[in-house]
């Protein structure tokens, strides 16, 4: 719950409990949005039917204006969820700061990993970016010299250390300048995605990886003095 | 003092005070009017009590004096300065008005002048006591009209002084020279020389040197002693001891003791004008009254009525807001201590004679005793009649064009009028309606166009817009009137989204109850924004600090809506209030125990930050989420 009026921030993004699609979605300026908030919208509206499945949307920013997340409301959304779409501009080659929080106080140690951080183990878990520079300058001959994929390994080894399968992210370059067309068709592929979940064709080649073991001295342990609470994470990661 | 034992006196005083006084406060008429019953109850035509009045007046005469000292106190000489326009304007205005007035009305009946002119003089003056008394209970010392008062009162106290000093003048047998008025009047100008310079050079350091003896009631003698000093001294050249001690207390008012001499000086002052009343009460000499009852209510009547309309005037040019003319002409329409005194000095220099000395002082004393009951008349009456007409008559017009904004403001007080600013800053006129007269004349010299309305009013909603508009800001501070609107607007313009400032929790309740959503607390964020800063002053972090003020604020609006059910029921209300208290209190304990254990571990193993990333990476993440699942 947001910390201002209850009721009606959180009015249209009410969580349906056991939805099977969060999307959580972040742009520190959705009024000047162009993209993401069609995109969000998109999300959204699709109809409730039989195959398709339960979407629930997280709009971070018209959530938690103030900064303060309901991590506890957070969590129980996701540990109910199959896939979990990260929506954002892509903003100095990363996300938006109010979704870098909520990594931050969401994806916890000792839930989403660390020693019985197991909640998000076997999900999915799939990009849907925008960028502002085109295509073309993400190579070392133009102004962003890198390609895009050099700038995913954060989001690659955050999802592998939560045990997420991370999918093939969608993402729109030059998203100032696209063509009304381009636009339609992004987000014509971004509905039908999200209709289809889980049968996209592709999904059955991409395979689990195994979490990277964090070895047990590389973060103080939370109750190292309890010796209930054997070091399980190698064991556990081969599920 | 009583013929009767000191013990006896003091009994008497003090029990007809002790009953007098609560009850007449009960029946709401003020401690002044329940003293001068007490003392006509107590008194030669009572209950015979006391058969001598005089030295009991004399005596508590000094309660006055200690008044006077006390106002001084307040009044800091730069404030004096600025004041000194209405003092010498208004207040001479008042006094030799009203005074020529009544000398023309005299002498018109055929008295003689000088008698005349030292009955208007006496009967001009008004009482200070009881009027800074009247004001300090209503706390109205700083409205327009409670200054007038003090300026008018002030300017009366230094007048007494050439008063009192050209009396004797007045009288039939001409046998002062004319050299020893020469020689009082340059004494007259030595001691108040000698108190000027005396307050400056002399009274600090003593005072200083006193104070650090520690001997508390040693300071209070001093101070009394101070007074009783200047008071003994202004007396012994002729002049007023009131006007002494005033001048005391200006000079004191910038010193450092200024508050102990205040909190020491106040119960004697207060006891002893408590006494003063009383005696006044005792010494209404019913045998004068009785025997020509109806001279003495034409002059009563008379001079009130002459005083008011010289007052009323006053009021219409300084001007003062009407709602308060009635407090400020009834103030300073009665009679006052002053003209007791003018009347006995008169009497003494056989200017007038003892039975006209006497109806006189009847006279005063009766119309301070009618003024609470011509207060608590005029609170009854007149004021709601003359605030109302200050809504309707003032210059302001109520709003009659349709108004066509997305917003109203209904309220435009302290939280009306952020709310309003930060809209305009964003490019948004409201439409802002506002009941008080006064306020809106204020904001529209900021250049607010705030219109005059009152919100409760179907029509007067229409008006505004409210059917057409978007967000209803309810601002209202009263929050009978406040509910009202809510009530109101839900009914009338459902699509009306209200936001509402709730001026305490059962406000809140109140407004929830009626379906509005948008509700804040008008001190939950000021108060949070304090309870940050406390937090950082013990050393908190700044960011850890507003964490968990946000983090106690959606604890506490949550728990607002856990207890809306309960409302009704104060013991359940108090029950899931403290347990709601109680799980966020363990809570923040539990985070803070764990915070410091992972320091603990941090700092031990300080050189483990090379071996896993993500290890030092979610340090800062709080474990908020295994205590919170």
């Amino acid at each position: 719950m947001a910390d201002t009026p209850i009721s009606v921030l959180d009015a249209p993004t009410r969580p349906s409990p056991g939805a099977d699609v969060v999307v959580i979605t972040a742009h520190p300026q959705m009024e000047h949005s162009r993209i993401n908030r069609r995109l969000m919208r998109a999300a959204r509206r699709l109809p409730a039917t039989e195959s398709s499945p339960l979407i629930v949307v997280r709009d971070l920013y018209s959530l938690y204006p103030d900064y303060l997340i309901d991590v506890a409301e957070e969590q129980a959304l996701l540990a109910s969820a199959k896939l979990i779409v990260w929506q954002h501009p892509i903003h100095w080659y990363s996300m938006p700061p109010l979704m870098k929080l909520w990594l931050d106080d969401v994806l916890a140690f000792g839930w989403a990993y660390g020693p019985g951080g197991i909640a998000l183990r076997g999900k999915d878990l799939w990009l849907v970016a925008t960028t502002g520079g085109p295509e073309e300058s993400y190579q070392p001959t133009s102004y962003n010299r890198y390609f895009f994929s050099d700038f995913l390994p954060p989001y690659e080894q955050t999802a592998n250390l939560c045990g997420l399968r991370f999918l093939p992210p969608l993402i729109l370059h030059g998203a100032h300048r696209a063509e009304d067309a381009e636009v339609e068709a992004h987000l014509a592929v971004y509905a039908q995605r999200l209709a289809s979940y889980p049968n996209w064709p592709e999904l059955d080649e991409l395979l689990y990886e195994l979490p990277a073991l964090i070895p047990e001295d590389a973060r103080p342990d939370e109750d190292s003095d309890d010796a209930s609470d054997p070091p399980r994470l190698a064991s556990q990661g081969a599920d | 003092m009583e013929h009767g034992s000191w013990l006896t006196g003091t009994l008497v005083y003090l029990a007809a005070a002790v009953i007098a006084v609560p009850l007449a406060r009960f029946l709401g008429l003020g401690s002044i009017i329940g003293y001068l019953a007490g003392g006509i109850l107590i008194g030669p035509w009572g209950l015979k009590f006391v058969t001598n009045p005089q030295d009991m007046l004399h005596f508590s005469e000094f309660g006055v004096v200690l008044m006077l000292f006390l106002v001084g106190l307040e009044l800091e000489p730069k404030r004096l300065w600025q004041l000194r326009k209405p003092i010498f304007g208004w207040g001479s205005v008042q006094l030799f008005g009203s005074a020529a007035l009544m000398l023309g009305v005299g002498m018109l009946f055929g008295m003689d002048w000088r008698i005349a002119l030292v009955a208007a003089l006496g009967l001009a003056m008004s009482s200070t006591a009881i009027g800074l008394g009247v004001l300090g209970e209503r706390g109205l010392m700083n409205t327009t009209s409670g200054q007038g008062v003090l300026s008018v009162s002030l300017l009366q106290d230094v007048a007494a002084i050439p008063i009192l000093a050209l009396l004797p003048l007045l009288a039939l047998s001409h046998e002062k020279a004319e050299g020893s008025a020469w020689v009082s009047a340059a004494k007259a100008i030595g001691v108040i020389a000698i108190i000027v310079f005396g307050g400056r050079l002399l009274i600090r350091p003593a005072l200083r040197w006193i104070a650090r003896s520690a001997t508390p009631e040693i300071f209070t003698a001093a101070s009394l002693l101070l007074v009783v000093a200047t008071a003994a001294l202004m007396q012994t050249v002729g002049l007023s001891m009131a006007l002494g001690a005033f001048l005391a207390g200006v000079l004191l008012a910038e010193s450092e003791y200024r508050r102990e001499l205040e909190t020491d000086i106040e119960p004697f002052k207060g006891l002893l004008l408590g006494l003063f009343f009383i005696a006044v009460g005792m010494s209404i000499d019913f045998a004068v009254v009785m025997a020509r009852p109806l001279l003495i209510a034409g002059i009563v009547f008379g001079f009130l009525l002459v005083k008011a309309v010289v007052l009323w005037g006053m009021g219409r040019g300084m001007p003062l807001p009407k709602p308060e003319r009635p407090v400020f002409i009834i103030l300073l329409a009665q009679g006052g201590e002053f003209g007791f005194v003018v009347f006995q000095t008169a009497a003494g220099a056989d200017v007038i004679d003892a039975p006209t000395a006497s109806l006189l002082v009847a006279a005063v004393a009766i119309s301070m005793l009618v003024t609470p009951l011509l207060l608590v008349a005029a609170d009854k009456w007149l004021i709601p009649l003359l605030a109302g007409q200050a809504k309707k008559k003032s210059n302001i017009e109520e709003l009659h064009d349709p108004q066509h904004q997305a917003v109203i403001i209904a309220g435009f007080g302290r939280y009306g009028q952020v709310v309003g600013r930060m809209l305009y800053a964003n490019g948004i006129k409201p439409t802002v309606l506002d009941v008080d007269a006064e306020q809106i004349e204020a904001m529209r010299r900021f250049g607010w166009p705030v219109f005059y309305g009152d919100a409760t009013r179907l029509d007067m909603m229409r008006t505004a817009g409210a059917a057409t508009a978007r967000v209803l800001v309810l601002a209202i501070d009263d929050v009978a009137q406040s509910i009202e609107v809510a009530k109101m607007v839900r009914e009338n313009f459902p699509d009306l989204t209200i936001v509402a400032r709730a001026r305490n929790v059962q406000h809140y309740f109140e407004l929830h109850d009626l379906g509005v959503e948008m509700i804040e607390r008008e001190t939950l964020d000021s108060a949070l924004m304090s309870a940050r800063s406390v937090l950082e002053q013990l050393g908190w972090e700044r960011h850890q600090a507003r964490t968990l003020a946000l983090r106690f604020r959606r604890h506490n609006v949550d728990q607002l809506a856990k207890m809306a059910p309960h409302r009704k029921d104060e013991a359940k209300l108090i029950a899931a209030a403290k347990q709601g208290r109680q799980q966020l209190e363990s809570l923040f304990a539990q985070e803070r125990d764990e915070a410091a254990k992972r320091e603990a571990r941090v700092g031990w193993s300080d050189d483990a930050d090379t071996r896993g990333a993500p290890a030092i990476e979610n340090e800062t993440a709080t474990s908020k989420a295994p205590t919170l699942t």
